[in-house]
């Protein structure tokens, strides 16, 4: 790759600060092409992507096995922090991975349990119900029947899980401002 | 219009997810690159970022022993012997403005929220490749500039002092450890 040598880097030292620039190091990678140009690097990628499709029930169906046994642990032996970290990190991933995979409404249900564990000021004291229902209600979307996904019920408890748990945490949390302006601030991803 | 030659890019990505390091592994063979280095946790991701030195870096946030801050925070080292200055994309399930707010005070160069998309990693990468923000260093910050813009309505004040500037030149970092390899 491009390299700069010693004197192209460049550092102007102010009273409180130092600005660094150099020539760009990555600048021969960047290739000029004319507008007519088929090469569709994106397309190509989403392609490729979609050729994994076929592995993402399976992959899906890990996810959720981890989340339900990261509960199971915590049902049968109450909360440590390894338990509630990994509790979180399952819940987390699927946040993440779920809608990837073709089930974006487990990722919103995986995303309002994620607000529930970072700020319930004690997990001990949240009702069991609220953490069931909503691995149930991914489970229930994976396992059970993956076109439930496709269909408005599953948005639909989607949506109500998460007004339920945010209700739970704006009341839980009416003493703790600086949780509650972060459960009620929007999300900086779009709505679909 | 530009395009990138993916195949002279080394990436490392790091993310404790095996399902995500083969949908990133897949989206940057499939743009071109051969050079896709990847680990699991954070302590192996400094250990590659040292032994590789790779021209950028992905990572997730929420990872074992350390997480992506903390590998952003110890890549953004300016006295260190490795190259302090690589473009960092933090790709996470974290959504919250604040989150952002976070990774940037922590050199992070540009930030993807998960769902990942196969357009939205390429946006991130062409944005490192083809518009480098300067480094800033100040007593609580070493790493891109973070302000992308010129906002002319700011009122606050002018954290930023000293008008005149000396130039300084130092060695390249990047080019001690390049040869270090």
């Amino acid at each position: 790759m491009a390299k700069n040598s010693a004197k192209d880097i460049e550092v102007k030292a102010f009273a409180t600060h130092q600005i660094i620039t150099q020539p760009n190091p990555l600048r021969k990678v960047l290739r000029r092409v004319e507008e007519k140009d088929l090469d569709d690097p994106v397309g190509r990628a989403e392609q490729a992507l979609a050729g994994l499709a076929g592995e993402f029930k399976d992959w899906m169906t890990s996810e959720v096995n981890r989340l339900s046994a990261a509960y199971v642990a915590i049902r049968n032996d109450g909360f440590t922090k390894e338990r509630r970290d990994e509790l979180f990190h399952a819940a987390h991933d699927i946040k993440g991975d779920a809608a990837t995979f073709g089930y974006p409404a487990a990722a919103g249900v995986a995303e309002s349990l994620c607000r529930v564990i970072e700020h319930a000021p004690d997990l001990e004291k949240v009702p069991s119900e609220l953490f069931t229902h909503h691995i149930n209600a991914i489970l229930a979307i994976v396992h059970e029947n993956t076109r439930l996904d496709r269909i408005s019920v599953s948005a639909e408890l989607s949506r109500r899980l998460r007004k339920v748990a945010d209700d739970y945490l704006a009341h839980v949390n009416r003493d703790r401002p600086e949780h509650l302006e972060v459960i009620l601030a929007p999300s900086i991803v779009p709505v679909e | 219009m530009f395009r990138i030659d993916f195949n002279k890019l080394r990436f490392l990505v790091c993310d404790d997810n095996p399902h995500m390091r083969r949908i990133l592994r897949t989206l940057l063979h499939s743009f071109g690159a051969r050079e896709v280095y990847e680990a699991e946790d954070g302590a192996t991701a400094l250990e590659m970022y040292s032994h590789y030195v790779p021209d950028i870096v992905i990572t997730d946030w929420a990872m074992p022993i350390f997480d992506g801050l903390e590998l952003a925070q110890m890549i953004r080292q300016p006295d260190s012997k490795g190259n302090p200055y690589a473009p960092i994309i933090m790709l996470t399930g974290h959504s919250e403005k604040r989150r952002v707010t976070v990774a940037r005070d922590a050199g992070v160069t540009e930030f993807l929220a998960k769902p990942i998309s196969a357009k939205g990693l390429y946006q991130r990468i062409l944005n490192v490749v083809a518009n480098p923000r300067p480094f800033i260093k100040t007593k609580t910050y070493f790493g891109p500039d973070r302000r992308r813009n010129t906002n002319s309505a700011y009122m606050g004040p002018e954290r930023r002092v000293g008008e005149k500037h000396e130039v300084l030149q130092q060695p390249s970092l990047l080019d001690k450890a390049r040869s270090s390899i």
